[in-house]
């Protein structure tokens, strides 16, 4: 089912999608459908497991199911330290 | 005092530990992460860090309620940087204070660890030669155009 989120890049994925947040009208069911299908966006050919997600402003694993309304974080490789 | 803080300001390792008081404690181990100036070969000028600090604090803070589970600590305080910076400038310090030095040791070395590989942070290295990139994240330029070229 169609549903409405908010998407926003950080780091590496911003710079890519030229642009920090933006509003999707998408089919994915989970993180991981939603990544994959913004490949186009973020442009990133990391693989998913070396990246991140959080929604709603919590860390959330890439199987989290997607409902309308959501604003998911996609974070690339994270280098703190 | 047990938190992680994001902060575009100096670190002053000597004010952070010495905020870092507990009448019971009778060991203070402290790590400072500095700016270097090479990174897998490569001269580095100078670096950017970038984090998302309402969700590294949370993880930040979370990273220490695991730390003060596994070792009798008293308290323990992380400071990660944001911004541009220049070589030999901190951009992490983390210190623990406990009542004997091993549990201390122990905890610091956790912290940091864990601070490395989950907090929202991000490292943008300026090299000598103009070039930049992000750190652990080469192949998120490469497009993903060469995937689909092959996968067909």
């Amino acid at each position: 089912m169609s549903k409405q989120v908010t998407v926003r890049y950080f780091a590496a994925f911003r710079e890519r999608a030229g642009r920090a947040e933006e509003a999707v009208e998408t089919e994915a069911d989970t993180a991981a459908d939603l990544f994959e299908a913004l490949r186009d966006r973020h442009g990133s050919a990391e693989p998913r497991g070396h990246c991140k997600v959080a929604i709603n402003d919590e860390m959330a694993d890439w199987t989290t199911p997607l409902k309308d309304g959501d604003t998911v974080l996609l974070f690339p490789p994270v280098a703190g330290g | 005092m047990s938190e992680v803080v994001i902060s575009p300001r100096p670190i002053v390792p000597g004010e952070l530990g010495a905020a870092l008081t507990e009448p019971g404690a009778g060991a203070f181990v402290g790590f400072e992460g500095r700016v270097r100036n090479r990174n897998e070969g490569r001269a580095v000028e100078r670096l950017e860090y970038e984090a998302y600090a309402p969700l590294a604090e949370k993880e930040g803070a979370r990273i220490i309620a695991e730390a003060c589970e596994r070792w009798p600590i008293l308290a323990a305080h992380c400071v990660h940087r944001t911004g541009m910076l220049e070589i030999g400038d901190y951009a992490v310090w983390v210190g623990v204070v406990s009542p004997h030095r091993d549990e201390a040791f122990a905890a610091c070395r956790y912290i940091i660890d864990e601070v490395k590989v989950r907090l929202p942070i991000w490292k943008k290295e300026y090299y000598t030669d103009g070039d930049s990139g992000w750190v652990n994240c080469e192949r998120c330029a490469a497009g993903h155009q060469h995937e689909s070229a092959t996968a067909g």
